[in-house]
């Protein structure tokens, strides 16, 4: 391909399905070197295969600081440093509602998709300041800027994750050392997640025709279109971009 | 292999500074480029070291007429047209106490009515074979400054002009999508033009300096990057999106 990720290192978490695997392909593609993160074993196995030499796979539960510890040591012990993390890990819960809301569901939720988050950009700053600058991509979500009824605690995280990033950015710009950090807000997007919650469905085909039809595009994404805009975060062509929130999501929020 | 082989662009103030870079950078990523601009030897310059992939037309996005031969001309030199990138536009400094009419007039005429020229004449070619409209907004669209009265104004006008297009040709179902860029401070002609105006210009440059937390000056170059992706097939699910690009100035 083209180069643009030439002698970087990344670490994707969630890297073993969706927008986390698709991320890790593209950014190998384009020269990178990856570590790929995940709970699942299976998956992330399997992504860890598809790049060959260029990746190895970690597992890595997002919510244990440990975990975080130990695995950004293996990407320095393996590839000497660390220029890229992209915090893609993530869980969605269904009929989750405020009137109905389950505290362990919001725990999880929480813990996984804000706190997790939260600890990557901890950890990921020192290595980056050594390597002379990185770039943190955090997941975020088309609801963290609408509301939907049915998720709570999914809306809640993901807004949370919108201004740490901004937090973060502000920080590191303020420190001039170089470190970038931005959101991404994908539209719903047929990954795994939003796979099993239709399959959970008895309407299956209804609900993802109403899904489809909040985007104005009338479609939903798939895990490549969050993937090229992942690539064009950790690149440095987004060299004066910090703080952003960058929607990907078929016309969402657009109206 | 070219991000983004296959299209035909035009450029408006193509000329110099953004629209220049973004020029450059559609070529060199493979696509045919016309440049319009009022700066004809400027545009010419730009067009001649680009070379067989680029051509010049001149432009003056606040006569309907000017557009229309634009058009032509894009569609005469490469047989087609898909991609748009509204970048004409102009800076003044003024509140809404010392703006004249006169200055708000030309501010709209050029940065909000030009835009809406160029998305009109767009989406009519663009609706059967697809396109890509990007408009230049600015942070200044998103965060109003009280000294850029009706430059801010203009700017937000873009930014809802572009979801409206966009929701537009969605709903109809033609695969034209329509984004805008919001620039942080960018080193460009323009800018340096307004601070050249201003009484203290080195202390204005230094508080324009302090809005953006990455300490760093924005180049050209870094809205062409942007420009490129949307421009790309890679960005085939983004439509009515505002992308910043601001060295982290709307981040707090």
């Amino acid at each position: 391909m083209n180069g643009r990720l030439k002698n970087k290192v990344a670490l994707v978490t969630g890297g073993a399905s969706g927008f986390g695997r698709q991320s890790a392909l593209r950014l190998a593609e384009e020269g990178a070197l990856v570590c790929v993160a995940d709970l699942n074993e299976a998956g992330g196995e399997e992504t860890a295969a598809m790049l060959g030499p260029r990746g190895f796979f970690r597992r890595h539960d997002v919510t244990q600081e440990d975990d975080w510890i130990a695995t950004i040591k293996a990407v320095l012990d393996r590839f000497s440093k660390l220029d890229v993390l992209v915090n893609s890990a993530g869980v969605a819960a269904a009929a989750d509602n405020i009137e109905d809301a389950d505290d362990a569901v919001w725990d999880l939720v929480m813990d996984v998709n804000l706190t997790g988050t939260y600890l990557g950009c901890r950890h990921a700053i020192a290595p980056m300041r050594r390597a002379g600058g990185g770039s943190i991509i955090n997941l975020a979500s088309v609801l963290a800027l609408k509301g939907e009824g049915g998720a709570l605690a999914y809306c809640a995280s993901k807004g949370g994750v919108r201004l740490l990033t901004k937090s973060v950015a502000v920080h590191c710009g303020n420190q001039r050392n170089n470190i970038r950090c931005n959101a991404i807000c994908p539209g719903y997007m047929l990954t795994g997640m939003l796979r099993e919650f239709l399959d959970n469905l008895n309407d299956r085909e209804g609900e993802h025709a109403r899904i489809a039809a909040m985007h104005a595009l009338g479609r939903l994404g798939d895990a490549d279109d969050i993937a090229q805009m992942v690539l064009y975060l950790a690149s440095d062509e987004s060299k004066f971009v910090t703080g952003a929130e960058m929607v990907v999501d078929g016309g969402f929020t657009a109206g | 292999m070219g991000r983004c082989d296959g299209k035909v662009a035009l450029v408006t103030g193509g000329a110099s500074g953004i629209g220049a870079a973004c020029a450059r950078m559609l070529a060199q990523q493979g696509a045919r480029v016309i440049i319009a601009d009022r700066d004809e030897a400027g545009g010419r310059k730009v067009a001649g070291e680009i070379g067989d992939a680029a051509g010049f037309v001149a432009l003056d996005v606040a006569s309907q007429a000017s557009w229309d031969a634009a058009v032509a001309a894009t569609l005469e030199a490469f047989g087609g047209w898909n991609v748009l990138i509204n970048c004409a536009g102009i800076l003044r400094y003024g509140s809404i106490e010392s703006e004249t009419m006169d200055d708000w007039r030309q501010i709209m005429e050029i940065n909000v009515k030009g835009t809406w020229r160029g998305c009109k004449l767009a989406v009519t070619h663009m609706k059967a074979g697809g396109g890509s409209i990007v408009n230049l907004s600015s942070i200044a669209g998103i965060e109003a400054g009280a000294d850029l009265c009706a430059y801010s104004t203009s700017k937000g006008a873009v930014r809802l002009l572009t979801k409206s297009v966009a929701l537009y040709c969605a709903e109809h179902g033609w695969q034209v999508r329509c984004n805008s860029v919001h620039p942080g401070i960018i080193e460009t002609p323009m800018l340096h033009s307004y601070f050249a105006e201003r009484e203290d210009p080195q202390g204005e440059r230094e508080a324009w300096d302090q809005v953006m937390p990455l300490g760093i000056r924005g180049e050209p170059e870094d809205i062409g990057h942007m420009v490129v992706y949307l421009a790309s097939d890679e960005s085939r699910l983004v439509t009515g999106a505002e992308m910043v690009v601001d060295g982290g100035a709307m981040a707090r």
